[in-house]
């Protein structure tokens, strides 16, 4: 009996991994309206047709909230966010970034990355994806000034 | 045919900690109450709709087995938060139809202690034995805190800072949100049926455990225990009452149940606007009047962050306006359009099933002249909203009734 490692799974099925990690949605080909899980009928137009699109991996924070308390099982604090993707609204967590109202905010560029989610007892990696800061949000202040700036 | 209902009984329990009581109990104290205020009696009840979401099945059928049996069609109803008014709604539906004269509408709740409602799924903290794909998203495990949140404080959270940032808000969420929480509070102080009757300062909400940012927990819901009940009469047995009966009998002129209609992005962060702003403007339309004309709101104020934007989705502020209508001091009980004067569901609590008829009790008072210490002056028109996050959106216009 010989038993196969496969290479890391996705979060979910519309995170493409790979050289080029992004999201995939199912695009209403009647209406183009977009939907990250299945549908049997697009509720904007009661099409049926769908056609699998890449979905822009850098986007803008619509709004956030940074969530203290949490179910069980659920790791915090952390940043949770809509990112439009130009013109996709993705729901996703902001990583990268100190969970604080001072350093996030609405209009900040961001772009997609992928995340360890943990590995499973055959020994496979699942990936998830956060979105992270396009630019550094603050460059770390040289020891100096910090000392100075220090009361 | 019924031109119109009115509500001629209501019922209320005392939300908070009740360890003793249990589901039937709760709602057999509220049914009990709305009777005896209307002066009739179970038997007089033509048709029961009933609403409980934690409780098991068929609350409607278990209460009457705690008050009378007499084979009367029961509705049992499930909207999440909306469940109180979908009752109160469904109800009404049998009423303006004709199929019946007199009918009970109740909602009850057990929740205190429940903490922080949860679907309850696995998550990649505990053990896998291999990754999975299961689901409409082929997710290999919970994908709550790892894409999103799908908790009721984060959700409302970030539908308050999209507010803000949509309008141009500079100052500090944190600070406008925690003042509206400390009004709710401090209207609590009046309200003996309420679970918290605190006052609260600014820097005690604003330095309270935060839950999800801005949403500290005095900004949240409290979950508790409670129940309340309508009775609701038609038109031609409302003219058969006494005066007394009569003069204290509140109109129904607007009630409207709304869905969320689909809307572009609304996968991502529920949609709790569009299905309010619909449910409004139908419930204005119905009873003739604008928002200008209410006394009186209460609305759903499952965390601070919604009642800012309901001030907007019920339009008693102009489109964009709500900052300006909190700082204004209109919502407040001696303001221009005094909102929650109950306290709201961040102090009197949010016994989910009970609250969309806990909200209509509170106006009725109001309306009758009998709010006591808390009573808005000369209120004659109220308007009462709940939301149900899926959604559901209920909004009820009540009208203090004139008898010569």
């Amino acid at each position: 009996m010989t038993s196969t490692i496969e290479g890391p799974i996705p979060l979910v099925d519309y995170l493409r991994l790979g050289d080029d990690p992004h999201l995939v949605a199912n695009e209403c080909k009647s209406c183009g309206a977009r939907y990250f899980e299945r549908r049997n009928a697009c509720p904007a137009c009661e099409s049926t047709e769908f056609s699998v699109v890449r979905v822009p991996t850098e986007g803008v924070l619509k709004t956030f909230t940074i969530v203290n308390v949490a179910a069980p099982g659920v790791s915090v604090p952390f940043v949770a966010g809509v990112i439009d993707c130009d013109g996709t609204r993705v729901r996703a967590n902001l990583v990268n970034v100190e969970p604080s109202p001072g350093l996030v905010s609405v209009g900040l560029p961001v772009r997609l990355t992928t995340v360890s989610i943990g590995v499973d007892e055959l020994g496979v990696e699942a990936i998830g994806f956060g979105f992270e800061p396009t630019a550094a949000l603050q460059a770390p202040l040289p020891q100096a000034e910090r000392d100075e700036s220090g009361s | 045919m019924s031109e119109s209902a009115f509500i001629v009984g209501i019922g209320m329990t005392k939300f908070g900690k009740h360890p003793s009581l249990d589901t039937e109990d709760l709602g057999v104290e509220a049914v009990l109450g709305a009777l005896a205020d209307a002066d009739m009696r179970m038997s007089d009840v033509e048709i029961l709709t009933a609403g409980n979401i934690m409780g098991g099945v068929g609350i409607g059928q278990r209460l009457q087995k705690q008050l009378g049996q007499r084979g009367i069609p029961v509705f049992n109803v499930e909207n999440a938060c909306a469940t109180g008014a979908t009752a109160l709604r469904t109800l009404i539906l049998a009423i303006k139809a004709g199929e019946a004269d007199v009918g009970l509408a109740i909602g009850v709740e057990k929740l205190a202690g429940v903490g922080l409602l949860s679907r309850g799924g696995v998550h990649p903290s505990e053990s896998h034995p291999s990754w999975s794909p299961s689901g409409r998203q082929g997710a290999v495990t919970d994908v709550d805190g790892l894409i999103g949140t799908e908790s009721m404080p984060g959700t409302f959270a970030q539908v308050g800072i999209e507010y803000l940032a949509q309008h141009g808000y500079t100052g500090d969420p944190l600070e406008l949100f925690a003042r509206i929480s400390v009004k709710n509070h401090k209207h609590s102080t009046l309200n003996p049926l309420a679970a918290y009757t605190k006052e609260l300062t600014l820097e005690q909400v604003m330095g309270d455990l935060m839950i999800a940012y801005p949403n500290t927990r005095s900004m949240c819901s409290a979950n508790c225990d409670g129940a309340a009940a309508l009775l609701v009469v038609s038109s031609t047995t409302f003219r058969s009452l006494s005066l007394r009966q009569r003069s204290r009998a509140v109109k129904v002129t607007a009630s409207v149940l709304t869905s969320d209609a689909w809307q572009d992005g609304c996968q991502a962060l529920w949609d709790v606007n569009c299905l309010t702003r619909a449910a409004a403007r139908q419930a204005y339309e119905a009873a003739g009047i604008g928002p200008e004309d209410l006394d009186m709101v209460e609305l759903h104020d499952c965390f601070a962050t919604a009642e800012l934007v309901h001030y907007d989705n019920l339009e008693l502020c102009e489109p964009g306006g709500a900052v300006d209508f909190f700082n204004s001091g209109a919502p407040w009980r001696d303001g221009k359009t005094p909102v929650n004067v109950s306290g709201g569901l961040e102090s009197k609590g949010h016994p989910i099933s009970a609250t969309g008829l806990a909200n209509i009790w509170e106006i009725c008072h109001h309306l009758r002249g009998e709010a006591g210490d808390r009573q808005v002056a000369g209120a004659r028109v109220g308007l009462a909203h709940v939301l149900g996050l899926g959604s559901s959106c209920g909004v009820h216009i009540l009208e203090k009734t004139s008898v010569a």
